[in-house]
């Protein structure tokens, strides 16, 4: 305690030295009423004051000056102005008023000064009411720093009970808001009352500029003190209808180290007492419609993880590998697709992307930040709009199917919280056409190693044209082709044969003879055509040294074949005799059975050969 | 009469008939034979299609592993594996060949570069900047995951080139068909399995295929490309000694049978010297072909055939036979006098080094067990039960048989090969699990003839006759078709029946193969052992990741210098997912060093934190399956570590630890036992933990029973995390007390 207190203590004296040196108001402005509600239920800071400024001097005022100690700046995430609306909300953004950054002359050096823009310039007796919500990040200091697993997490708040400001303040009151009503110690100032978990300060009347009265709050809070050393979130764009976002973290528990040794089993009995400073869990918010999500570190998948969601949003509950205790690290990737058509917007012809900055995960401090936008590859004309200063410049990044890269847009930021998770927007040029690049060079690719393989299989790779293994192959395939062509002959045959075949069963149906006759010619003419090509092919293969093995069953096959047609002629004439002659069908058919099947044994024969052959 | 009711018959048919028979002329003569590819065409279309299909099949039974969990390294090996490829494609070649790795072995350190096979490395690496270089952003992770069903499905393309070798292009498919789900493989090559074995047995078979292919043809070139093959080989696995035994042996039946070839001395002899030169560029190999025993069978069979070359000259040239067997007589005797003088001399003077113990407990199963524990300690290098044979091998294992019967049945130069092959790969199955990967290719191969020539044979039945049946029934008229039929019957009675019947029985046992092996695969040999799933009480499955969450947690949460202790078989997991530097790992190089561990784990805590300190550990990581029941953990490990310490430090000796020889952890346990260091880190608080309901506190489920020791108190260590199922607990070394 007694540490605590002097730490306290040269604090203080470092501002009232300064304070000696402060010079008197800079303009007539007085704050009529300053609430100020500080509220410490996580480990994220957030200091809501509701001011009434009054012009009390003749000139008229447009700028309204906030002052915080440097000490405080460090931590200072977000500051942010907007007119007073009812029951101390601060409402949308739209309605904010400008802050800016300014040091005004004759002031104390430790402080810095922000100005506030009014939406108009405040007259003589004119008042206004306006909200500054001012997050701090990392305030909150774990005393002691160490515990030990089954110790409760205390931490240390400081403020001023009194409203800094180069203003004079006429009513001020100030509440503390804690997470749980177990308090360590507070300072106790006059008019100060306790009301369970809140604490509360004023109000106080009349007090001059710079007027600072220190307080301490040492209380228990066992929230998740979450810190993202570095978080990147990386929104790449496809035009075939996906945002894609990646988020790498590397988490560390900043609350009080834990020391000494880590017992599962009593973790695992009572989770909420040995391991109340632990936190075993996260939740991220993320837009609806979101899909394909997936939770991975550098090793691999990680499964404790919960996705539950309805139209309006989705939650994704993510269970780190081991629950963190204070000054334990982990790290992890999740990953998510978004639709595009949510996100991504066109205007004037340009396109623009609108997506939130920040992290979804809900309370969580992140030292640095990195966004990286991924624009298609071929984008151009990048502008980007962000509604807070960042740090901004481009890279490219090398993925499927680019040549050039994908334009990718960077921004880093330090200290975000959750109130940084506004839109922003990334406006570029991005043509349809070229869409369509990468498909065409897919199909070029396959239609290119197809082309390969064609001109593969027809080129000749052959280096000595006159080897003796080169010649054989060559000849060898001649005369593969000459026996394809016999083949072929012989199967126009047997075609011709069953033509003949097929005419015959026509004159038993219809006795149309002179028909008859005329397909005899008609196969007459084919065969000796036939038989002619045949003879071509068999001397040349004749003459050929490498059929001479295949050669005696050629020859055997084209001597069946002609058997075979001689014999299906016979029975031609025989038959178309009868018909002719006018003996009965019944004698035609006794004469024609020895024949036909002497011709059926034989069209056996020339079939087996020919398969014989073909497997060869 | 019967005439006159055919020939109405006929009438009746005929006026029936033309509508139809104009339809199939229209048919014949335009659609089918103007499409109608060439049977050649057609078979090869088939072929491809088949061999195409197989491929996939290949690959994508392999992908059980990434939907019944992800896709991730598995087991052990494969982690050191992929830190390797990992440093590769970051550092580049050199970097990579001239590692060395202070991460491990501490505080010895390892040259990663002169003591590792590179092939995978190098070829996943490959796959790699290929991906990278056709502009697909793959992650390294992904190409290490695939990388063995991709050569899994390479080895089917040249099982069939193999297969086609030996017997015929059918035998090839079949044996492609087979190897691509033979459970004796896939149990080396799921996806994640990112293993020396996934590409070693492509080499493995693209060697031989390539030795036999250039037996066969006597080509220089195809000499050549084995020399090639075989250098990939080695540098991919170890069990490259299996080739260089094999083929000489090989070589030396071939001489024996006296089918000496001038075929045969060209591929020998290129495929020995360049395969030689080749081998030796990789510097874990370095100048072994020359110096060590297990490389010398190689060289004795290169000499031998150049004597035998020798022979034949002067066979040719001395045409008196008498005075030739004098000669032969001389200069055998001269030349295996000589060949043994070499090898005694070399032998002795150190020069050639003896066989290593791992090359003696192949050819003796009983070897390790009484010389090298570190070896028996490993569960794949167990004597393989007959149980595990069938379900590595199913119908594979009666198919076998048959095709060495077919393979003897028409000997040649490429049968006896894969016969040779398949009966001593089958022996060395059987002396060690692991290498029922190496008798797998074999097996399909000789398995894959048996089947092919069988149904060959059965369907050339079948088809002779349903032939002769559709020409007489298309062409004769009914007396005729009767007649034919009739006559084709008589002459082989029930030979069709028997032959469909066969087929029917061949299709059953055929797709009760395929189905085991599905299930085979999906079951039993997708586990990434890293993951571990059971079911839980409600049928859903339950995953424990305790492995990842301890490796995570020593990741991030200690100081990036610190050194852990384990048995060995974590190191590979510690150093590649905790990076962290570990004492020993699972290559087991230096003895001493693990039994120093060893010794560590079974001391009393005093002596442990001697070693602990003076070995500059940290941390200390045991598994321990008490809680789930899950029991391959360090204490049913812990007599090995016994074992292999007391080998090298006699001051720890196994019946302390036992009780009148049984090994127990409950109250009757031995006292030694009871307070070891193993023993104290593995139950620390245990004893206050119900593990299942109706039991005592500190109930043991892996062993089910009630441990000894419940009140285990800590002096020099402290626990520094527990995974949520206990099944990995770490510790921490306190550092010395102040003195005063």
């Amino acid at each position: 305690m007694g540490v605590r207190r002097k730490m306290a203590l040269r604090f203080d004296l470092i501002i009232f030295t300064i304070l000696l040196f402060a010079s008197p108001v800079l303009s007539d402005l007085i704050l009529s009423k300053v609430d100020r509600r500080i509220d410490l239920t996580s480990q994220i800071v957030r200091i809501t004051s509701t001011l009434k400024v009054e012009n009390e001097g003749s000139e008229p005022v447009s700028e309204v000056l906030l002052a915080f100690p440097d000490l405080q700046v460090k931590d200072l995430a977000l500051l942010k102005a907007s007119p007073h609306e009812g029951k101390g909300k601060v409402k949308s953004l739209s309605a904010s008023l400008p802050v800016e950054n300014v040091k005004p002359n004759g002031m104390p050096a430790a402080l810095t000064f922000y100005a506030v823009k009014l939406p108009k310039a405040l007259g003589k007796g004119d008042s206004y009411t306006f909200d500054v919500l001012a997050v701090f990040a990392h305030a909150l200091r774990p005393f002691p720093e160490k515990i030990t697993q089954a110790d409760i997490q205390l931490v240390v708040f400081q403020e001023s009970a009194f409203y800094l400001t180069p203003y004079v303040v006429k009513v001020q009151s100030l509440s503390v808001k804690l997470p749980e009503s177990r308090i360590e110690s507070y300072t106790k100032l006059e008019n100060t009352k306790i009301h369970g978990s809140e604490i509360k300060y004023g109000p106080y009347e009349n007090l001059p500029s710079f007027s600072y009265s220190p307080i301490v709050v040492h209380f228990e809070s066992n929230q998740p003190f979450a810190v993202g050393q570095e978080v990147v979130r990386e929104i790449e764009i496809s035009h075939w209808g996906n945002v894609q976002v990646t988020e790498h973290y590397k988490l560390v528990h900043g609350g009080a180290q834990n020391k000494g040794e880590f017992s599962r089993l009593d973790y695992q009995a009572r989770p909420t007492i040995r391991g109340a400073s632990a936190f075993k869990y996260l939740i991220a918010k993320m837009p609806p419609r979101v899909h394909s999500v997936y939770y991975r570190d550098e090793i691999g998948n990680i499964s404790t993880s919960n996705l539950w969601g309805d139209s309006k949003k989705t939650e994704l509950l993510i269970e780190p590998r081991y629950p963190l205790f204070g000054g334990w690290r982990t790290a992890f990737t999740i990953g998510y697709g978004l639709p595009l058509k949510d996100f991504l917007f066109e205007l004037e012809g340009n396109r623009f992307l609108n997506i939130t900055f920040g992290s979804p995960m809900n309370e969580l401090v992140i030292d640095n930040l990195i966004v990286k936008v991924v624009l298609p590859e071929g984008s151009g004309d990048i502008s980007v709009s962000a509604p807070f200063p960042v740090n901004q410049w481009e890279e490219t990044k090398l993925s499927h199917l680019d040549l050039t890269g994908r334009p990718v847009v960077v921004l880093q930021k330090t200290n975000v919280v959750p109130e940084h998770n506004q839109f922003f927007q990334v406006y570029y040029k991005f043509s349809k056409l070229s869409m369509l690049r990468e498909p065409f060079m897919l199909i070029f690719g396959f239609f290119s190693l197809f082309v390969a393989g064609i001109v593969y299989m027809h080129v000749d790779m052959s280096i000595s044209k006159s080897s003796a293994a080169y010649l054989a192959r060559l000849q060898w395939d001649e005369v593969q082709a000459a026996i394809q062509q016999v083949e072929n002959v012989i199967n126009r045959c047997l075609t011709t044969h069953d033509k003949l075949e097929a005419s015959l069963r026509d004159l038993s149906r219809t006795g149309d003879v002179q028909a008859c006759k005329a397909a005899r010619k008609a196969a007459d003419g084919l065969l000796k055509e036939l038989s002619k090509e045949l003879k071509l092919v068999l001397s040349f293969l004749q003459s050929s040294s490498a059929a001479s093995q295949i050669l005696p069953k050629v020859e055997e096959l084209v001597a069946k074949e002609k058997d075979l047609q001689e014999k299906v002629m016979a029975k031609h004439s025989t038959v178309v005799d009868c018909y002719e002659k006018k003996t009965g069908i019944r004698d035609s058919e006794n004469r024609v059975a020895a024949q036909q099947q002497k011709i059926t044994a034989l069209r056996q024969e020339v079939e087996n050969l020919l398969e014989l052959i073909d497997e060869i | 009469m019967v005439g006159k009711t055919e020939s109405q018959n006929g009438a009746v048919k005929a006026t029936a008939a033309p509508a139809m028979n104009l339809e199939s002329d229209l048919f014949s003569n335009f659609s089918f034979k103007s499409f109608k590819l060439k049977t050649k065409q057609q078979e090869l279309l088939l072929r491809v299609s088949i061999l195409g299909l197989v491929y996939i099949l290949a690959f994508i039974t392999r992908l059980f592993s990434v939907l019944r969990y992800e896709s991730m390294i598995h087991e052990f090996d494969p982690y050191f594996n992929y830190r390797t490829t990992l440093f590769l494609t970051e550092k580049g070649f050199y970097e990579f060949w001239n590692w060395f790795d202070s991460e491990s072995w501490y505080p010895l350190g390892r040259i990663i570069g002169g003591t590792l096979y590179p092939g995978l490395m190098v070829t996943a690496a490959f796959i790699y900047w290929t991906l990278r270089f056709l502009r697909f952003a793959v992650h390294i992770r992904e190409v290490c995951v695939l990388t063995a069903p991709f050569f899994a499905s390479n080895t089917t393309v040249v099982a069939y080139f193999f297969g086609k070798e030996i017997w015929d292009s059918g035998a090839g498919l079949v044996a492609a068909a087979f190897i691509a789900i033979c459970p004796g493989y896939i149990s080396r090559s799921v996806a994640g399995s990112y293993d020396n074995e996934g590409v070693a047995i492509f080499a493995l078979l693209l060697t031989f295929y390539l030795f036999v292919k250039a037996v066969n043809t006597g080509s220089l070139a195809w000499a050549l490309a084995s020399a090639f093959g075989y250098f990939y080989m080695v540098s991919a696995w170890g069990g490259y000694v299996f080739i260089i035994n094999l083929i000489p042996l090989y070589v030396l039946v071939l001489l024996i049978t006296g089918r000496y070839s001038m075929r045969l001395y060209v591929a020998y002899n290129c495929m020995y010297v360049l395969g030689m030169l080749l081998a030796m560029q990789i510097r874990f190999v370095g100048f072994q072909h020359v110096q060590s025993g297990e490389h010398m069978a190689a060289m004795g069979v290169f000499f031998l055939m150049q004597v035998f070359y020798f022979l034949d000259w002067v066979k040719y040239m001395l045409s008196d036979t008498k005075l030739f067997q004098a000669f032969l007589r001389i200069t055998v005797t001269s030349a295996i006098a000589v060949g043994a003088l070499a090898l005694g001399v070399g032998t002795a003077s150190g020069y050639i080094s003896p066989w290593t113990g791992r090359f003696y407990s192949l050819l003796d199963p009983t070897y390790a067990k009484d010389n090298i524990p570190i070896i028996a300690s490993v569960s794949e290098h167990q004597p393989t039960a007959w149980s595990s044979f069938m379900f590595d091998f199913h119908i594979l294992l009666f198919l076998f048989p048959a095709g060495l019967y077919f393979c003897f049945k028409k000997l040649s130069d490429a049968t006896i090969f894969i016969v040779m092959y398949g009966l001593t790969s089958m022996y060395f199955a059987g002396v060690m699990v692991r290498l029922i990967l190496v008798a797998t290719p074999a097996v399909c191969l000789i398995s894959a003839i048996a089947v092919s020539a069988t149904i060959k044979n059965l369907t050339s039945l079948l088809r002779t006759k349903s032939k002769t049946a559709v020409a007489g029934s298309s062409k004769g008229t009914g007396g005729s078709k009767a007649s034919s039929k009739a006559s084709f019957d008589q002459s082989q009675p029930f030979q069709k029946n028997g032959a469909i019947a066969l087929l029917l029985g061949a299709f059953y046992l055929l797709s009760k193969y395929a189905t085991h092996c599905t299930w085979v695969t999906s079951e039993a040999y997708s586990s990434p052992s890293i993951v571990l799933a059971a079911r839980g009480a409600h049928g859903n499955r339950v995953i424990f990741d305790d492995y990842r969450e301890a490796y995570f947690w020593l990741r991030q949460n200690t100081p990036p210098d610190a050194k852990v202790m384990s048995w060995w078989d974590y190191g590979y997991q510690i150093t590649a997912m905790g990076n962290r530097t570990v004492i020993v790992d699972n290559n087991t190089w230096n003895n001493t060093h693990i039994a120093t561990v060893g010794r560590a784990m079974s001391s009393y805590e005093d002596e442990a934190y001697e070693i602990m300190r003076s070995l500059d550990v940290d941390y200390v990581l045991v598994v321990f399956g008490g809680v789930t029941g899950y029991s391959s953990d360090d204490i049913n490990k812990f007599l090995w570590m016994v074992r292999i310490g007391g080998g090298v430090f006699p001051v720890i000796k196994e019946p302390d630890y036992l009780v009148n020889g049984d090994y127990r952890v409950d109250k009757g346990a031995a006292p030694k036992m009871l307070n070891c260091l193993m023993y104290k880190l593995s139950y620390y608080r245990f004893g206050e933990l119900v593990t299942e309901y109706g039991k005592p506190p500190g109930y043991d489920r892996a062993r089910g029973v009630e441990i000894g020791n419940k009140d285990i108190k800590l002096e020099h260590l402290e626990e520094a995390f527990t995974t949520s199922n206990w099944i990995v607990r770490i510790y921490k070394v306190k550092p010395p007390n102040n003195r005063w």
